[in-house]
This record gives structure tokens, sequence and C-alpha cells, in this order.
């Protein structure tokens, strides 16, 4: 059990919660969270969006009921974390493009905080896409070095990756395949994945996602993924 | 540990009655970072099948309201990957592993059983009844004449107990199951998933590939106590009980209706300390309601 130090709505259908919460956690990584009994029946894998001792927040869109009771929290109720799971984001020593879709930005904040504040020297440079609203992207201006944001339009179409630039996107799958498709060959390119989890532990083989080396699980061997094990054809 | 769940099935020792069912509960290990795994009475393996299976594409699986309807096609890395990798550390454990074994056609059931015979194994969990691969053995446990065939061959072959598991999804599951024990089995366990359905109405499309999948959780809850209840009553070798068993109360309604063990499935991924907190609860209903032994329930209805 946590306690809910802050939940509040930052888009529509789009909320920002904080949990009081202190541990080991790497960008990229998720936890199940649970506010109910047994209904619904699963808990939610939600993404790390911003991390520091004793605040843990989570960013997530209300798409069905769990979310809906999620939305719902007020300051100083209890939820039930499990986590955090999952390998998280690569340690990323050059130069670092990010490419976020909609809610798929969730994780990429706290990677990119993570990111400038152990290679203080790296660029980061950020592109948001969004359908309608944009969230979250003053958070963005705050720490990256340059930020690219679209609203209604095809953020790849944008999109230029410099030589020395690592990319990492997450975002609806679509997006992640043209991003994939856009960035040279000779760059480094990974993605994170989504799912619908059941346990969120490795032990349903519900959240399979094919790869060039066959099945894996998107909660234990991902969420993140790298291109060319995911988008081969 | 207090004694008062110590159950005999047939003649396998249990500590507890209480055992994660078959493919919620992998190979054990990821839910080893929760708990030892000998506070289970026992744990049931990933379904195996004779070769390694990848398992279906597409959602795999659908959360509906009290249940969760999966697709997952048996994926699994084969009983010889099995025997090598995972053998080794269940074999030492101080619980029961049941091995829980799927075909394709009676071939590959009675290779993978009699591979099996090369370890020493307490029970296995003969599954003619998953719902989600064409050939998953489903035709064998929707006929009692099929049925009774399959295990016959397998109980000959084998040189292990066999427990035969039940669909729900075939003709009356009392004739199904006095056609296992017919046959030789040593056990019934019950209910498999029921077979379902879900559509993606925006997609305009079914949500499974394979059109239909199995529903389990709570949902099914009344299905699997009604089917124990008949089952029980016809059968004299020992019943094995499942179907969205989610806390002790429910595990001692299934008890009552003459389960001699339980298995616990989907609400292991709500909760993955459920298989403890339903045998804490078993153990302080049993000294609350003064019983030396959770049998003097067994089959009171």
């Amino acid at each position: 059990m946590a306690i809910i130090l802050n939940n509040e709505s930052v888009s529509v259908d789009v909320y920002k919660m904080t949990v009081d919460f202190t541990g080991d956690v790497l960008p990229g990584q998720f936890f199940m969270l649970r506010a109910w009994d047994k209904d619904p029946l699963l808990s939610r894998p939600i993404s790390i969006h911003d991390y520091e001792p004793g605040k843990l927040t989570f960013l997530y869109q209300r798409v069905g009921k769990g979310t809906e009771i999620l939305a719902q929290l007020k300051s100083q109720d209890e939820i039930t974390l499990q986590g955090p799971y999952g390998n998280g984001f690569p340690k990323i020593e050059t130069n670092l493009c990010v490419v976020g879709g909609g809610i798929g930005i969730a994780p990429l904040f706290y990677l990119v905080k993570d990111f400038k504040k152990k290679n203080p020297n790296k660029q980061c440079r950020v592109y948001l896409g969004f359908r309608e609203n944009e969230y979250c992207t003053s958070d963005f201006k705050a720490i990256a070095n340059d930020l690219i944001i679209d609203i209604g339009g095809i953020i790849t179409n944008q999109l230029v990756v410099k030589h020395d630039e690592v990319v990492v996107t997450c975002g609806p799958e679509i997006m992640m395949e043209a991003v994939s498709k856009v960035v040279p060959k000779e760059n480094q390119v990974f993605v994170s994945m989504e799912a619908h989890m059941a346990c969120g532990v490795g032990a349903c083989l519900g959240c399979t996602c094919e790869t060039k080396s066959g099945n894996k699980k998107v909660c234990k061997d991902g969420p993140v993924f790298l291109r060319d094990e995911v988008f081969y054809v | 540990m207090s004694r008062v769940l110590e159950t005999k099935f047939n003649e396998i020792y249990f500590k507890n009655p209480v055992i994660p069912a078959s493919g919620t509960f992998g190979f054990g290990r990821e839910y080893e970072e929760f708990y030892p795994l000998e506070n289970l009475g026992g744990l049931c393996s990933k379904g195996l099948t004779l070769e390694p299976k990848p398992g279906n594409k597409g959602m795999r699986l659908w959360e509906t309201p009290a249940g969760l309807m999966n697709s997952i096609g048996l994926e699994n890395p084969g009983i010889d990957a099995f025997v090598k990798n995972e053998w080794p550390h269940l074999k030492e454990l101080d619980t029961v592993t049941i091995i829980n074994v799927g075909g394709k056609d009676e071939v590959s059931y009675l290779n993978a059983i009699e591979k099996l015979n090369a370890i020493d194994v307490k029970l296995i969990e003969l599954n003619i009844s998953c719902p989600n691969v064409k050939a998953g053995g489903m035709a064998y446990g929707i006929k009692a004449a099929m049925a009774e065939d399959i295990t016959k061959k397998v109980v000959k072959v084998s040189k292990h107990p066999i427990m035969v598991k039940l669909s729900p999804n075939g003709e009356n599951i009392v004739d199904i199951a006095k056609a296992c024990e017919n046959a030789g089995a040593k056990g019934i366990s019950l209910i498999n998933t029921v077979q379902g359905m879900a559509i993606d109405y925006k997609k305009k499309i079914p949500v499974f590939d394979n059109i239909y999948a199995g529903l389990s959780g709570p949902a099914i809850k009344p299905i699997a106590l009604r089917m124990t209840h008949q089952v029980c009553q016809e059968i004299t070798i020992p019943v094995m009980a499942m179907g969205g068993i989610s806390s002790w109360q429910d595990a001692v309604e299934f008890i009552m209706v003459g389960a001699t063990c339980i298995q616990i499935g989907t609400i292991n991924f709500n909760n993955p300390l459920a298989a403890l907190e339903i045998i804490k609860g078993l153990e302080d209903y049993c000294t609350k309601e003064r019983l030396s032994n959770l049998s003097e329930i067994r089959g009171i209805i």
C-alpha cells in the first residue's frame, strides 16, 4: 500500500498521480497499480513518469474501468503498488533523441530527466506528438535541449535524427514502427512496447510480443526492446 | 505448521489443499519472489506438450466483469526443455509439483507421458480440455467415450498417477468424469475455462484471432461449484476443484461440496499472495469452527 500525495487532471482524460514511495526504480520500468479488490479483476500496468525519493509519479490516460477508478482517487487515499517491473531503458551515454506519442510520453520524461542528470554535457532532443491536446510539454521543455511538438499531424514527418544520437520511442505502435523505419540503420533505436497484462511478472504469458528471436514477454523481457527485435520485417 | 489442512488426494500427501492452477503460475519461479513455494500444498505446471509451442498470435487477454478471457494457446517450452531447465529446481521443493500435459493427438499425448516416466512425478494432470488450440485436447474432453479412450491409453503408458482435467464445454460432465474413473484415472480436476467470445465493437472484429477464448475468474465460480457438486456425488476418486476461487470462503464452499483439493488460478494475477491468504484463511476457519481437520466439512453438501 502507498499513500497518494496528489492526483490531478493535466488534460482531457489524462491524469498525473504522485504517490509516497521510495525505492530503486529505473526509467522505463512500470508498476502494477490497483485501488480496488476484485472488480476490476486485474491491476493496471502503468509506467514511471517521474521519480525522486518519496515521490513516484505516474501519468495515465482514463480509458476504461480501472483507470476511471484511478482518476477518482484523492490525496491521502491508498493504492496498491507492485513493482517496479520490466527491464527499463538502457544506460545511454551518447546524445539522445526521444520520440513520444500521446500517453506514450509517460515513461520518456523520467528517461530524459535521468539522462540529463547523469550526462549534463550531452544533448537531448525531444519530439512529442499529440492527437488533439498537448500535455506535460512544459515539463519536457524545462529539461530538454530542444523540443518539437506536433498536434494532429504525423510526428515522424518532422523527425530528423543526428548520426550521434540514440533514439528512444514510446507511443502508438504505428508511430513506433514509423520511427523504426525513418531512423537510419546506423542509429540505435529502442522501443517501449505496450500490451494487455494479467500478472506483470512473467507467469501468464498474456503480454507476449513476437520478436526476431521468438516470443518475448513485454512485462519481463521488455517493455523496452531494440527496434530490430520487434519491427524486423 | 498446523496439521488441520493436511490432505490425502488418493495416496498423495498434501500439506494443505491449496494449489496454484496450471497456466497461472508458470513453473513457480515468478512467484518465488513473493513467498517460498513450500508454503503451498502443491503447484501445477504450465501446460506442457511434447514439442515446444509458440502459442497463439494476436490478443491473448481480455478482462470481463469479474472475469478474464485468455487465448494463450498452450505456449510452452516442450517436455524436454522442461525436464532439463525447470524440473531440477521443482523436484527439490518440499511441495507436490503436478505436471500438466496437453497433446494434439493420441501419439503426442502418449509420447509426452512416456517421457515423463523418466522423472519422479507424484501426479500428472492430463489436460483434455484446453479450448484455445484447435488440437488442444478439447476434442477428447467433450465426449465421454473419447475421454475414456485417451485416459485408458495414458494410464496404461504412465507409471505416474493420472488426474484428468475436465472441460465445462462438453457433454454432461458427470458422464465424462465417470468415464475417466472407469479408465483408471486417480483423480479428476475441474473445471477448465468456459469457452466465450469477445468483440471489439470499434474495430468490428472479434478480439481474439481464434474468435473464441476461455473465460476464468470469479465470474465462472457458480458454474464450477455446481459441476464440482454434481461430479463429487457420482465418483469415488478425489476431485481437485477450480473455477473462480478467489478467497478462503470460496475454498470452503468447494470443499463442502466434496472437493479434496482446490486449485486457484486467475486470482493469482489479481493478488500474487492470494494462495497464502487462502491457506491462512482456511487455518483460521478450522480453528474458529473447532475442526481437527478440514476433512470434517468435506462433502457435507
